[in-house]
């Protein structure tokens, strides 16, 4: 057999090598990419501008959507769960009526997660505020500080979850932004069910998102702005 | 007096038993099984460290692609006549814990479900 | 034989009453167990009444517990020999009243059984978590202060133990108040005279609660309490709880001169249903009208009265704390203000509560461990005042 033989059998064999070597960690990245890898950064803000002039009375489809998606009774006693409720307000001088959608608001300080012994409740780099089930040991003391009342305590014990949205008894719970579904570069569940497109969705740190354009140019409000919470929802029309 | 010995040499045998992995081992349905992440033997004793690793990279991170998570676990070893790892005798999960007596904290907010199974349910 | 009989009948009642309390535990155990079976459903608390009846328990027996010890600042503090007697027995009152608080608190967590986590993972921005740094240094301050005084070799350590335990007492009650004052949105929390306030609460409290002891032991000795001693600490007393009603009175008239806080202010002292009851008649009429009827007017103030105040006055505490920790959480958040407000989660409604069976099982666990550690604490060492004679 010919030098050149085992030369070209030897460049074979190391070519083939390397190029295993190279894509082996894409295939197995392939195989594995259902989600992202990178840690979430505060490069982004997780908001929603919520226009209160567009959503309908009586329509409760937000709600729905919420209980359906994070796999709640949607019962509505004071010991039920509720992540997500429409509110009817009524001004009391002028007498006119409106509606909107309430839930966390996600502050920038989330008076929640000061108050919080263990750390359970915390703010994600890109400003989603949630609980750590694993960490709470249900003091209720979030509750407590919640300006909004937007927090839920687990009174009983719960059996098939959604595997996306683990929840038990004796936790407190409450909007998660659907943070499974935004880390898969989704919208949250409430966004897309609004028929009236009256809740949008987006990245308030980014100036040339669709949420940053709108509130640069509509009039919106935070809800209790005089805490100084800074919060991720704001709402037009109030 | 008779009885205490007794009692003293089934103790003894069972401790020596558990040191060969052979006496009284519960035999599990492992479902679809096939190709672990790990080492079974590895997993069998490091299970519980790479979880919660994951899971706390999961909640406070947002990094939702690991290995190590428990969807990955329950997909590949729920069974496959009940598509759970909890609920019997001889259930994945349930069957070791319960022969090693440690209590399992997952399944009360966890579902134990396989996921897949759910899903083609609601479609 | 026959004169041992009075002993021994003694004894009988000694030890029925140990079971007494202890059966109580029992039940209190019991009511945690099933809260943890069946998940807080079982208890009056829902989403807008999220603390009840098991908190008032335990708020009232931690303010009290550093209450108590006055009677022990006062003897090693401030050198009065009369209150020095008295300060083992202050102290392990504080242990009890302590250790019962705790109890309480810690199973009507909705996972108790992760009370481990609330040790390892420290928030430090958290009041919750200071505190259980607080109460639990607390315990050990008051164990050694217990130590100086009742071993001599270490008496001589007394009074800087006693300074400890001082300071120490002030900063959890502080931080006990805190706990409401942190709260920013709530109508009736998030105020700082609430600090202030819990600290002369415990003072008052702590002085009623020494009293029903103190009382219930010289009975049980057959001792008569010096005429002297009774004076001082009645009128001591007093104007604990004076200061109280003035830090009550002063609060509510703050909230009465703010227009936000008026429709709040009209809920919890005149519309409100129970609250505003509990409020004029439970804290008002019988925590401090009669108490202090009792405990001035010439004609009366001797131990019986005195004694009748106490429990007056603990009333009294509970009723005022049941006013503020309920009342408080059922006057609906103001979201927005201005505005009539309506939902399916409570917005703009009075949240409804009604203690149920088991949390008030569990609350009086509370106090049966409180009265187990202090009758077999007294049993068991020398807890008994001894009266150093008055020419001191």
């Amino acid at each position: 057999m010919s030098d050149t033989n085992v030369q070209r059998r030897q460049f074979l064999k190391t070519s083939v090598g390397a190029a295993a070597v190279a894509i082996a960690p894409g295939m197995l990245l392939f195989d594995m990419a259902h989600g992202k890898s990178d840690p979430v950064s505060s490069k982004v803000r997780w908001g929603m501008l919520i226009d209160t002039a567009n959503c309908a009375d009586g329509c409760n489809d937000c709600v729905t959507a919420c209980n359906k998606e994070n796999g709640l009774s949607g019962g509505l006693s004071p010991t039920d769960s509720q992540w997500m409720r429409k509110v009817e307000l009524k001004d009391m001088r002028s007498g006119r009526t409106l509606a909107l959608p309430m839930m966390c608001q996600h502050c920038e300080e989330p008076p929640c997660v000061d108050v919080c012994p263990t750390g359970a409740s915390f703010k994600r780099a890109d400003g989603i505020v949630l609980v750590d089930k694993h960490l709470c040991i249900g003091c209720r003391y979030c509750m407590m500080a919640c300006p909004y009342k937007a927090r839920s305590f687990v009174h009983e014990p719960l059996h098939d979850q959604k595997p996306d949205v683990p929840r038990g008894r004796g936790t407190v719970e409450s909007c998660t932004m659907c943070v499974h579904r935004v880390d898969k570069g989704q919208q949250p569940a409430c966004a897309e069910a609004c028929p009236n497109k009256s809740i949008l969705f987006g990245n308030l740190n980014d100036p040339e998102s669709e949420i940053s354009k709108k509130i640069r140019t509509v009039q919106s409000t935070q809800i209790r702005a005089d805490l100084g919470l800074n919060t991720g929802i704001r709402y037009q029309g109030i | 007096m008779l009885k205490l010995f007794a009692l003293l040499a089934a103790l003894c045998m069972c401790a020596s038993a558990d040191a060969t992995e052979s006496y009284g081992m519960p035999k599990l349905d492992i479902g679809k099984g096939g190709q672990c992440v790990e080492e079974p033997q590895w997993m069998r004793k490091n299970h519980m460290k790479v979880l919660f690793q994951q899971r706390d990279e999961t909640v406070h991170q947002g990094i939702r692609d690991g290995k190590y998570s428990l969807k990955n676990c329950i997909e590949c070893h729920a069974s496959l006549r009940d598509n759970s790892v909890i609920g019997r005798a001889d259930s994945f999960c349930e069957g070791c814990h319960r022969y090693e007596a440690v209590k399992i904290d997952c399944f009360e907010c966890h579902s134990s479900k396989r996921s897949s199974a759910l899903v083609q349910k609601e479609h | 034989m026959t004169s041992h009989s009075p002993l021994r009948f003694k004894n009988r009642i000694y030890y029925s009453l140990v079971a007494a309390g202890g059966l109580v535990v029992l039940m209190g155990l019991y009511a945690a167990h099933m809260m943890e079976e069946h998940g807080h459903i079982i208890t009056g608390m829902n989403n807008q009444i999220v603390w009840g009846i098991p908190h008032v328990f335990a708020i009232f027996l931690i303010v009290t517990a550093s209450g108590v010890l006055n009677v022990s600042s006062i003897g090693s503090v401030f050198n009065k020999p009369a209150y020095k007697a008295r300060a083992p027995l202050a102290g392990l009152l504080s242990i009890a009243m302590l250790a019962g608080g705790l109890t309480v608190l810690m199973l009507d967590l909705g996972r108790p059984d992760r009370i481990i986590v609330a040790m390892t993972h420290f928030n430090p921005t958290s009041v919750f978590a200071w505190n259980i740094f607080l109460y639990s240094g607390m315990f050990a301050a008051v164990a050694f202060y217990l130590w100086t005084m009742m071993e001599k070799r270490m008496n001589p350590w007394s009074k800087p133990a006693g300074l400890l335990v001082f300071v120490w007492r002030f900063v959890l009650t502080t931080g006990t108040g805190v706990i409401f004052s942190f709260l920013v949105a709530r109508q009736a929390y998030g105020t700082a005279i609430l600090p202030p306030m819990f600290i002369v609460m415990s003072f008052a409290w702590g002085m009623a609660v020494f009293h029903v002891v103190q009382a219930a032991i010289y009975e049980w000795n057959g001792k008569l309490l010096d005429a002297y001693v009774q004076k001082r600490m009645k009128n001591l007393m007093g104007i604990f709880v004076i200061a109280t009603l003035y830090f009550v009175a002063a609060y509510h008239l703050t909230n009465l001169y703010f227009a936000r806080q008026a429709e709040f202010e009209r809920f919890i002292l005149f519309d409100g249903g129970v609250y505003p009851l509990v409020f004029w008649v439970g804290y008002f009429l019988f925590g401090n009208l009669i108490p202090l009827l009792l405990i001035y007017h010439p004609a009366l103030g001797k131990s019986k009265c005195i004694l009748f105040a106490s429990l007056l006055i603990i009333l009294g505490g509970f009723s005022l704390l049941y006013v503020f920790i309920i009342g408080g959480q059922a006057f609906p958040l103001s979201i927005f203000p201005g505005y009539e407000v309506s939902s399916s989660f409570g917005d703009g409604a009075i949240g409804l509560y009604r203690p149920s069976m088991p949390e008030i099982m569990l609350g009086m666990g509370a106090v049966g461990v409180s009265f187990l550690i202090t009758a077999i604490g007294i049993r068991m060492l020398d807890f008994v005042p001894h009266e150093i004679p008055k020419s001191r």
